[in-house]
């Protein structure tokens, strides 16, 4: 038998993203006194979150990302987040977790119910920029959609090209795209730049695109409430 | 370098030239159809199903290994038929409604058709009803793929299904899939679950023991 033989690939190298600064060292306190809440991000929505801070004015709390990449091994998302929390935990009093669930089966929630730290709600960051509802109908409309948002747009080539070994592979193109009809653009801003990215993907991909603007969809609001004075707070997110 | 070694190293590789070539060499050396299935090809993708653990292959890698492994199961079959092993049972595989992800549903379809299954592949995007009426149609175990949190609740639906059409003792079911865990299997009624294609196999042979 030969399984115990081992190998070592080379792995393509994921391409560093640039941190945003956000993610680097953390908001000042518009107080200067120390923040008491700590936002644990998914680094795929570090620019995301900088708008949405610096548009609604929101201060007093540290942001801090995990890398991207997770995204594509969701698996080890939980230990990622359990071994942060654990460094950080005493020293905030509030501790927000900006992942939905992202294909990890629950594992992250029991994670999050050790600490008593909540999360965005939903599956994945489409469900949450389109909102549930219309992720759903979506969804529902076309099985066979693949989702662009800002972030996946402007890494398309690193993240689904390269990712999925595209440049390397291109005869994989119908292994992993052959069932799907099309790709919907979740757009969070209005930006032509962008959009033409879009459809140059959808184009590589041999589908065809809808564009949709979505805004930051439930992100939003829910870092607004999160980053409230406790007294103001509306809901959980 | 012997020929089954070839073999594992041209599936790994995911050559996809050089696998049925070798298939074909050993076959013409002498070597028995169910050693260059067990040692050579179902090795190899352990060893891959492996390297992804480890991180060390990602989806492309393995892909390309499936293709390879498939590519040397095409002139191999012929000979495991001739060779007398007859099916050890007959599995209906999909990915469950409103899922389009199939790369791990193929490899455990391979894993369990390196395991002596028969088996039928109803695709992805499957309702519970087309699943039901496979099921109606006379198969010893039903396996269910999904890949997305939103779409665990469809495996619940199809057994639910499964169950309402009386057909619940007809047939074993097994579940998997990255979002999907053991406790999550019990939950749902399913019968096992396995987390990879090679512990699919070793489940799936359990199942109709
Ligand atoms: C490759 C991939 C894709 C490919 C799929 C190509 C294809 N033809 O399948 C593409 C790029 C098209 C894609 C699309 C999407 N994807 Co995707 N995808 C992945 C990725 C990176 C790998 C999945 C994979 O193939 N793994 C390799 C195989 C071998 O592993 P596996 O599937 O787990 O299978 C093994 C075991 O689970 C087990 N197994 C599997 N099935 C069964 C069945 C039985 C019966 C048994 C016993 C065992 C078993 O054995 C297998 C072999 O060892 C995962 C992340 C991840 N690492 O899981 C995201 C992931 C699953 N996708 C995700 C998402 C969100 C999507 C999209 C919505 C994204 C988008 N931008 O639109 C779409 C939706 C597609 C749809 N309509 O269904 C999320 C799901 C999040 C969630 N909360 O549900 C993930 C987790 C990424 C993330 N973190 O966001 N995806």
């Amino acid at each position: 038998m030969q399984s115990g033989r081992t190998r070592t690939a080379e792995m393509p190298p994921w391409p560093p993203i640039r941190q945003s600064a956000w993610c680097r060292g953390g908001v000042v306190p518009a107080d200067a006194a120390r923040p008491r809440v700590l936002i644990l991000a998914c680094g795929a929505l570090a620019r995301e979150l900088g708008v949405i801070i610096d548009r609604n004015g929101l201060a007093g709390f540290d942001v801090e990302c995990l890398p991207a990449r997770l995204h594509s091994r969701p698996e080890q998302i939980p230990g990622a987040v359990d071994r942060h929390l654990r460094r950080v935990v005493g020293r905030y009093e509030r501790i927000f977790v900006a992942y939905a669930d992202c294909g990890t089966g629950g594992r992250l929630d029991e994670v999050l119910a050790r600490y008593g730290v909540e999360r965005l709600t939903g599956a994945h960051c489409y469900q949450f920029y389109a909102g549930t509802d219309r992720f759903q109908a979506l969804h529902e409309e076309e099985p066979g959609t693949l989702y662009l948002t800002d972030y996946v747009v402007r890494h398309f080539d690193r993240l689904i090209w390269r990712g999925l070994g595209l440049d390397r592979h291109p005869e994989l193109l119908e292994d992993y795209f052959g069932n799907y009809r099309r790709v919907v653009y979740l757009a969070q801003t209005e930006n032509p730049a962008l959009t033409a990215q879009a459809e140059a993907a959808a184009d590589r991909l041999g589908l065809i695109l809808e564009h949709r603007y979505v805004g930051y969809g439930e992100l939003e609001p829910a870092l607004v409430d999160i980053t409230a004075p406790a007294e103001t707070r509306v809901a959980t997110a | 370098m012997d020929e089954i070694d070839e073999i594992y190293e041209a599936v790994l590789d995911g050559d996809m030239r050089a696998t049925p070539e070798y298939v074909q060499a050993a076959l013409d050396a002498g070597v028995s159809a169910s050693a260059i299935l067990q040692e050579g090809m179902i090795a190899a993708m352990n060893e891959v199903g492996r390297l992804f653990e480890e991180d060390e292959y990602f989806v492309p890698e393995m892909l390309i290994a499936a293709r390879a492994m498939k590519a040397g199961l095409s002139i191999l079959r012929p000979f495991l038929v001739d060779a007398g092993i007859e099916p050890v049972g007959k599995v209906v595989l999909g990915t469950v409604q409103g899922d389009m992800h199939d790369i791990g549903k193929n490899l455990v379809g391979m894993m369990l058709e390196g395991a002596g299954f028969e088996i039928v592949d109803l695709g992805t995007d499957v309702a519970p009803a087309q699943f039901v009426e496979a099921v109606r149609n006379g198969v010893d175990i039903l396996g269910l793929s999904a890949l997305l949190t939103t779409t665990l609740s469809s495996m619940e639906s199809t057994i639910k299904a499964i169950e309402e059409a009386g057909l619940r003792g007809a047939v074993k079911l097994m579940v998997g899939g990255a979002p999907v865990t053991d406790g999550y299997a019990r939950k749902i009624g399913a019968d096992g679950y396995a987390p990879d294609a090679s512990q699919a196999a070793t489940l799936a042979i359990s199942l109709i023991a």
